[in-house]
């Protein structure tokens, strides 16, 4: 691109060594900055935060900046899940069934009072917290939070998937966290 | 057609029924009478032959809990309408928390199998002869009846949302 005015903001290339003709990095840190900008969300929503994400999704707040282009409503090929709003009990198996068919690597956002701890609802009914049933990344506050909060969260989540070791997935100490969640 | 009246109503029940219904309220103009758990059957299947009355829609049932009500802590409610003259009818049974089973109404209205449900699942009254009688609504593992005053609000399971921070 010759124009120089334009507001496309590229990506900032990893640390590395350049010559004339060629650039060096290590696999990890180009692995992470593609896993940083192709993030897939897969939307969890059951009740007022999910109103919120919608506003992220549109265009005045545009979720899609973030490389997050297309949020898909089924855990296939689905890295990021976001849970939105209050699980009840009844439904904690569906959310951890969702995780559990999502591909590694995959990342969890919990949006809002509900979803990071019960909220107001300290009922026999609602789950306190979707991590009991499984391991989050994020928790983003609010009752329900703003987009603006969301999509910090989202690039929590971008930092994360940006800086991750490769084999922090195979390493025991996540071995470990996914058996305390009895997942595989 | 005669009008159905509360009177009507009311002197209808006790020819039928006798000393066995009691506790004859009109709270709002809403008949309401008490019964025993061994004639509710029985009086919901005369209301519903009644060539007159012709009581055959079940509103709704639903369990009710007065723990300080010894020997009569459980109840059933029943609400029956009947179309052919817009009234409704409101019946309850009573009886002991140790002793919660009450005769399943499935046969005489097919709604009442999911009323039955949700009423095991919240109060743990026994429908006898409902033909599928398990959780509906709560968790399967769930071994308390959430709706029974003596079940805490609260989930007991938390540990950080403690009365020290909450003031309570």
């Amino acid at each position: 691109m010759s124009d120089n005015k334009s507001d496309i903001i590229m990506a900032e290339t990893p640390e590395g060594v350049e010559g004339s003709g060629f650039f060096a990095t290590s696999f990890e840190k180009v692995v992470g900055l593609a896993r940083k900008h192709s993030l897939w969300p897969l939307p969890f929503a059951t009740s007022c935060c999910g109103i919120e994400y919608m506003a992220t999704m549109g265009s005045h707040y545009d979720i899609s900046r973030f490389g997050s282009e297309r949020p898909s409503f089924s855990p296939r090929q689905a890295d990021l899940l976001m849970v939105m709003g209050t699980i009840a009990k009844k439904m904690g198996p569906v959310v951890k069934q969702v995780y559990e068919q999502m591909a590694e690597p995959r990342w969890v956002i919990a949006v809002g009072a509900c979803a990071t701890s019960g909220g107001i609802f300290d009922s026999y009914s609602v789950l306190q917290g979707i991590d009991r049933i499984i391991p989050v990344d994020v928790y983003v506050p609010g009752c329900p939070p703003r987009p603006e909060q969301i999509l910090d969260g989202l690039m929590r989540i971008q930092d994360l998937a940006e800086n991750e070791s490769l084999r922090r997935r195979n390493s025991p100490e996540y071995q470990a966290l996914l058996a305390s969640y009895n997942i595989k | 057609m005669a009008d159905l009246t509360n009177e009507l109503l009311v002197q209808s029940l006790q020819e039928k029924f006798g000393d066995q219904v009691f506790d004859i309220q009109e709270p709002y103009g809403l008949v309401t009478v008490t019964t025993t758990r061994e004639h509710i059957i029985p009086m919901l299947q005369a209301l519903y032959d009644d060539e007159f009355l012709k009581f055959q829609f079940l509103t709704t049932m639903c369990g009710i809990h007065y723990p300080d009500n010894k020997g009569k802590e459980l109840g059933v409610v029943y609400l029956v309408h009947s179309f052919t003259h817009n009234v409704r009818l409101r019946i309850k049974i009573f009886f002991s928390e140790d002793d919660a089973v009450v005769p399943t109404a499935t046969n005489l209205y097919q709604t009442a199998n999911w009323m039955e449900r949700e009423t095991w699942d919240f109060y743990g009254i026994r429908f006898e002869g409902h033909p599928n009688l398990n959780r509906i609504l709560n968790v399967d593992e769930m071994e308390a009846f959430p709706m029974r005053k003596e079940f805490p609000l609260e989930d007991q399971t938390r540990e950080d949302k403690i009365n020290t921070f909450f003031g309570r």
